[in-house]
Order: structure tokens, then sequence, then C-alpha cells
């Protein structure tokens, strides 16, 4: 047996990690939704009509991507306690992440929604159309399939941030391999996994993005 | 029907109208005609509420389109009533702008369904309908992105008259056709002209097509009318220089 890498090692310790890859998951996936449907909301009133309402909105954005998410996810889970807010770790990591990258997703979405052409908006007005139907059935539904791919590619980047939960105590993929590593003093196989994990889902789901890439550039 | 008071129109430093002034009675086909950026397009953007005049005012169907009433006092138009009087008006793009997320039946029902308030059943069937009368009827199921520019240039004529408007605005529709799709645009049109009681307003560069659906036609420049006539007087005997030149240019350039 190698005494660099031992498989029994790996076999003791692939339970734990396997759960620290479905809390990666599950935070990845909420937050996910979240920047989704936040990002769309911050894209809508970042042009609203109202100054006050779409300069706040800007305010915000700027905010929150001129700063580090590990600074939003001590926010979250430290100050907002102070505030009578006290959620668990994952769920402050997940609203962090959440609304950290829905300033980006934000974004995304403006340009998607900028890609729609102005002759679209003007046969709405042509047909008189009702501003909520301008933009559930003809601005969102040209600007959405646009901006999947992008929406990918952040979902990527937020299932590898999300091992930053672990500064808060989220036993995500990385804090288990951590917790692993320190309690045995073996590094190579928990952190080697680790990276696998990431790997395994990574490599394959931006595969799947190009692939999506490709064919909105050939639907437009 | 329509009457422009004095309408003045600039983008930036280009005064695109200057003090405009013109007449459309009720059923009046009236072309519009001259060189590019003599402020004709701008006339039915204006008219379809997608630009906003500088001053006068613009009437249609007696009603201010440009001003309302608010507290005995006349204001410029707010989002509200300009909905309540362009509903009378319909328009058609040079580009089509079909929504492309739609098949062609939910082209035609969208607006009338969310803005007139049919059924969906009464909504499909007038779309069918107006679809037969410009040929179309067998691509109802069709996405826009399948068919032929002259075939979505068809079905906008038809989304336009779903709402059954009393002006049509008819915006250089044949400009963005391959010549060989031209004719069956045309067509549709002169039938609407001839069976229907619409206003029209027509953007164009074909002057056959003018001189066959125009009761009047009028010659543009540099944002004023230059001359107006019938299209019988005006393309074979027109009183100004200008015309003279205009129209001598466009029929060399085929």
């Amino acid at each position: 047996m190698n005494d660099k890498w031992s498989w029994d090692y790996v076999a003791e310790i692939l339970p734990d990690l396997l759960r620290g890859l479905l809390v990666t998951v599950q935070a990845t996936a909420l937050g996910a939704i979240l920047a989704y449907a936040l990002g769309l909301v911050l894209a809508l009133l970042r042009r609203s009509q109202i100054p006050v309402l779409s300069q706040l909105t800007w305010a915000f954005i700027e905010v929150i991507r001129s700063t580090p998410l590990l600074v939003h996810i001590y926010f979250v889970f430290n100050v907002l306690p102070q505030f009578g807010i006290t959620l668990s770790p994952l769920t402050s990591g997940v609203l962090a992440i959440g609304v950290h990258y829905a300033c980006y997703t934000a974004e995304v979405y403006r340009a998607g929604i900028d890609g729609v052409p102005r002759g679209q908006w003007e046969a709405c007005t042509a047909l008189s159309l009702p501003r909520g139907r301008v933009w559930t059935a003809v601005i969102l539904p040209q600007a959405i399939p646009r901006v999947l791919p992008a929406l990918g590619n952040y979902t990527i980047s937020m299932y590898k941030e999300v091992p930053l939960m672990f500064a808060i105590g989220v036993l995500d993929i990385v804090g288990r391999a951590q917790e692993a590593a320190s309690e045995s003093f073996r590094a190579v196989e928990p952190y080697t996994i680790a990276g696998l994990f990431f790997l395994a889902l990574s490599y394959p789901a931006g595969v799947l993005v190009r692939r999506l890439e490709r064919r909105v550039g050939y639907a437009q | 029907m329509i009457r422009f008071d004095k309408v003045v129109k600039r983008f930036g430093d280009n005064v695109v109208l200057r003090e405009l002034d013109f007449q459309v009675r009720p059923g009046e086909h009236v072309c519009l005609i001259g060189p590019s950026g003599s402020g004709k397009t701008t006339i039915l953007r204006l008219l379809m509420t997608l630009e906003r005049v500088d001053s006068g005012t613009i009437d249609v169907g007696g009603e201010c389109l440009t001003h309302m009433q608010h507290r005995g006092k006349r204001v410029p138009a707010d989002e509200k009533h300009l909905r309540t009087v362009r509903k009378r008006i319909g328009m058609v793009f040079q580009q089509f702008n079909l929504f492309p997320n739609m098949k062609v039946l939910q082209n035609l029902t969208e607006a009338p369904v969310r803005v007139l308030g049919l059924s969906r059943d009464q909504a499909e069937q007038r779309a069918l309908e107006l679809l037969e009368m410009v040929g179309l009827r067998d691509r109802a199921d069709a996405h826009p992105s399948q068919l032929s520019g002259g075939q979505q240039q068809r079905v906008a004529i038809a989304r336009a008259l779903a709402m059954h408007p009393d002006v049509l605005l008819l915006d250089e529709v044949t400009s963005a056709l391959d010549p060989e799709l031209v004719a069956d645009v045309l067509n549709v049109l002169k039938d609407i002209a001839k069976t229907t009681d619409i206003t029209m307003l027509i953007v164009t560069h074909e002057m056959g097509f003018a001189q066959d659906v125009a009761d009047r036609v009028l010659m543009f420049d540099q944002g004023r009318v230059v001359e107006q006539a019938a299209p019988g007087k005006l393309f074979t005997d027109p009183d100004q220089q200008r015309t003279r030149d205009f129209l001598r240019a466009v029929l060399e350039r085929r």
C-alpha cells in the first residue's frame, strides 16, 4: 500500500464528503433560484420610470458588485442577528450568495432586454398592448432564451464559491474535506476528492452551457 | 379624420417637421412621397405616438392626440390618454416587427384578446378570416421565422387590421422586401383600399402603387409639404421643380 494514497481512508471519508456534496448542490440550487428571480426584479427596478427607485437599485447593485462575497456571507450571518434576524449558517450562505449573484444576473437580464429590437416595443405600442403583457408576452420570452447561457455560467461560478460558506460553519464539500484532514492529518485524499467533485459537475455543466450558447446563437 | 396643426418636431438641432399643417378626410388614401429625411416617416410615428410633438397639435377622429384637458387646462397628453386615442390607429412597419416568439395565429389574436376583450374563439375566427384575405390561412401555425419577408409583411398587415383601426399607417412596407415579393404585398393593400373604408396614410417609394391607390399625393421636402395633388396630376404634371427632380430621380433608380 502506498502511504501517500490510501483507498481504505478514501472509503472511510467518502460518505461524509458525499454529504458535503449534497449541501454544496443544495446551496447552489437555492442560491441560483434566488439569483435568477431577484436578478430579474433588480433589472426591472433598474429600468423603473420612478427615478428614486432606479437610482437606489443602481446603487445597491454597484455596492454589492464592488464588495467580496465573503463579506456578504459574514454580514448576513453576524450582523443581521443584531437586528433581530437570526438565520442558520446554510440559510445565511444561500441568502448571501443569492443576493450577491442577483447583482450580476441583473446585468445579464438588462443586456438581454436591451437586445430585444426596438421594433418589438413599437409593435406593442401600435397594438396598444397593456404594459404587463408587453413584458410577459413579448419582451421577456425573447430576452430570456438569450440570457440562459450567461445564467448557466454564473450558476457554475456559484457552485465553486459555495465553499466560502465554510467560513460560517456550513459543512459543504470543502468543509467536510477540511474536517477529515484535520482529524486524520491526511490531506491528500480529502482535498483531491473534493476537487474531483467540483470538476465532475462543473466541467459537464460548462460543456452544456457552451452547447446552449451555440443553439441560442443559431436561433437569432 | 386626421388634422396636423402647426406641428413641429425636432431631433436635437435637426428640425424634421416645420409647422406642418395638413388634413386627411375619413376614408381617404394619402400617399406621402419625398426624399429620405424629409419627415414622412416622422408623421406616421407621431400619429402612432412613437414620438411626441415639440409644438403644435394633432387631432384624430375629432379627438386631440397630443394634448388633453386636465383641470380645465390644456396639457400634453399622458400615457393613459395616448392609449385611448391610439386604439383607433394601426401601423405596419418597414421591418414587419412580428413577434418571433409567437406563432402567426397568436400574433393576430394577442391584441384583440388583451385589448379589445374578444374571446379566444372570436379572435381566432377573425384572425383566420384575415389570414385568408392576405392569402396565408394555411400558415397560421407557422412561426414568423419560417415565412418569407413578403409573407411576414402580409401577416403584419393582417395583425394591424385585427384591431379594427379607423386609420392605417403604412411605413415603407415594401422597402425591406426582395423585388419579387413586393407585388403580393401591394396587391393585398390595394384590396384593402378598395374593400374597406379605412383611412390610409402611406409612405412609399412605389410610385406605381401610389398612382393606383392614392386619392391624394403629398410631396415632402425638408419638413414641409412642397406640393399636393391627385396622383394623376402630381405624377404627370407637377407644378414644382423640386417634385419633378424627385420623380425623375426615383424613376431613374429602377
